[in-house]
């Protein structure tokens, strides 16, 4: 059986959620190699064993945290190159994004990127256009290189077959300092203990309507479990940051549930949230856009509705 | 310093876009400066302004600020808009051959001309708003060998030492990253606001010259462009239903129970 790349993304020592995803879909393809660059090797392959992951392989020596993607780039490349794998595929988000790209051009590979499923015969599926197009593609050239947008499938565990037979270690003797770019400080954002955006099941985002005041989208947020997003009206106007923009010039999601809290609905937010699976809005104004795509509307104020829903929500999870 | 800054040419972000054989339809859309580029045009004037004598972007600046371009000839329109902006000059790649390029075209064609001038520093955007790939930063970086500083929410060049410092932002949060110059830059649209062209600035533009280099020129191989030689490929394209409305509740103090009591319908919660 042929082998699949799959990149697994880290921090901290936890794997991030959807590896799972990455892992479901390289099973379609063939047997599971989990590349695993820089952290805790013991700690990481415990996570990545109910995957049905067949071999892990580990690249120490260099920590790639402190460089741009050329770092990861340059490694897995050469793994690539060597072992000729089927496929390489990676989660979508901008640094995976980029890994892939110079992957890409350092192993003369088509690349696809963004695609929410794949099939056995690595043909990719896309939806493009602020999801108003579905595109099937297939790359020709290479090592077929697929970034995969998290929340595109649920995942399978299968700690039994196949089982992890082996984790290999790779020592790199890539000069990183030669890439002359570096990190020289970090400064985290405070999640709150929300999950991650592009990774939640529930969103729920607010808009100009709330005037800056996050804190009854926040309540609802925590009381679902869900990450917080905001429209660009609401980042430009500096009422949350940046990093939480859903929307053409934000992240794009497409969680399971989206609660649009005084979002008016502009193509540039729709085209970053219209694939969600259920749509919820609350809007004051009854000819909002967003209300086109909703499954539920609620037309009236979200400082009266949304308190309300939580309390009802946490009664009805009591 | 030399600046370049790589822009596209896109249908219009509020135009309704369609697929045509395998290709984004263009023709029947209106076309536009990509609105995330305009970011890096903007940065790079004001990287001149301050480090120019007369605070001035342009002639006597001692810097220069050169928009380059893949596309096709009518992306002389939205290159007219960046050299309005003050940008000094143009340099554009329009061969039929390169009709339905890909990023790893793209990104060979614009290395070209990258390491042909001799750039410090290449400026673009995040991504452009029609293919959103979101990838040409990065392969111009591998390709040119060069520093890639990407996301950059704020810049600063140290002109006598060549250092470039920025301030990424990812999803983890802030990220301080160093290197010298030349590198590859994409800034976020936080990073500054656009200006809008001057009536003297647009009649300026029309002075300016956009040089346009055949594939030849740059020792581009016409048959490694264009949709011939893509190393991916459409199998189809399908436009999807419109999303349909559902219910639509005006609140009437119930408004949150009502939501609740959906998401319970739903199993959501």
């Amino acid at each position: 059986m042929s082998q699949v790349f799959i990149l697994v993304d880290h921090t901290h020592g936890k794997v991030a959620h959807p590896v799972g995803e990455l892992a479901t879909f390289a099973r379609r393809i063939g047997d599971v190699s989990a590349l695993v660059l820089g952290g805790d090797l013991a700690v990481l392959t415990t996570q990545l064993s109910d995957l049905g992951i067949s071999e892990i392989i580990s690249i120490s020596g260099i920590n790639f945290d402190k460089y741009s993607a050329g770092a990861s780039a340059q490694a897995i490349a050469q793994l690539v190159t060597d072992r000729s794998p089927a496929a390489l595929l990676i989660t979508s988000t901008a640094r995976g994004k980029e890994i892939a790209a110079r992957v890409a051009v350092r192993t003369n590979s088509g690349i696809i990127t963004d695609a929410i499923d794949i099939d056995a015969a690595l043909v990719a599926t896309q939806s493009i256009f602020g999801g108003s197009t579905t595109v099937h593609s297939k790359v020709g050239h290479g090592t077929p290189i697929i970034t995969l947008r998290s929340n595109s499938v649920e995942i399978e565990s299968s700690a039994t077959t196949p089982t992890l037979t082996e984790v290999k270690v790779v020592e790199s003797d890539f000069d990183a300092s030669r890439l002359g770019d570096k990190v020289v400080s970090v400064t985290e954002a405070i999640s709150g203990g929300r999950p991650e955006l592009t990774e939640a099941s529930i969103i729920v985002s607010g808009g100009r309507g709330t005037n800056g005041d996050f804190a009854p989208v926040e309540a609802l947020a925590d009381v679902l479990g869900a990450a917080v997003g905001a429209s660009r009206a609401a980042t430009d106007a500096g009422w949350y940051p940046h990093s939480h923009q859903v929307g053409q010039t934000g992240k794009t999601v497409s969680p399971s549930l989206y609660v649009a809290c005084g979002i008016s609905g502009a193509i540039q937010h729709r085209a970053g949230m219209q694939t969600s699976k259920v749509i919820v809005a609350i809007n004051k104004d009854p000819d909002a856009p967003i209300f086109d795509l909703a499954d539920l509307g609620i037309v009236g104020d979200l400082f009266a509705v949304l308190p309300q829903a939580t309390a009802e929500i946490q009664l009805k999870k009591a | 310093m030399k600046i370049a800054v790589c822009v596209k040419q896109v249908p219009d972000s509020w135009a309704e876009k369609k697929m045509s054989g395998g290709l984004l339809d263009r023709a029947g859309v209106d076309a536009v400066l990509n609105d995330l580029d305009e970011y890096a045009v903007e940065e790079a004037l004001r990287l001149v302004e301050k480090h120019s004598p007369t605070g001035e972007a342009g002639e006597g600046s001692g810097h220069t600020v050169t928009i380059i371009s893949m596309g096709p000839d009518r992306a002389t329109e939205a290159i007219r808009k960046a050299l309005s902006m003050g940008a000094d000059d143009a340099i554009l790649i329009s061969d039929p051959a390169l009709a339905g390029s890909d990023a790893l075209a793209t990104s060979l064609v614009l290395s070209k001309i990258i390491v042909r001038e001799k750039f410090d520093l290449v400026l673009c955007g995040t991504e452009s708003t029609d293919a959103r790939m979101s990838v040409v930063p990065a392969m111009l970086a591998e390709r040119l060998n060069l520093a890639q500083l990407t996301f950059a929410g704020s810049l600063e060049v140290d002109v006598a030492t060549s250092k470039i410092s920025v301030a990424r932002t990812t999803d983890a949060g802030i990220e301080n990253m160093e290197a010298t110059l030349p590198a590859v830059v994409s800034v976020i649209e936080k990073i500054n606001e656009p200006r809008y062209p001057s009536f003297k600035g647009i009649m300026a533009s029309k002075k300016k010259s956009i040089a346009t280099p055949s594939l030849s020129d740059l020792g581009v191989n016409p048959q490694s462009v264009g949709i011939g030689s893509a190393w991916s490929t459409v199998n189809d394209a399908k436009e999807r239903a419109a999303r349909a409305a559902g219910i639509k509740v005006v609140d009437e103090g119930n408004g949150g129970k009502v939501f609740a009591d959906f998401l319970a319908e739903k199993r959501m919660i």
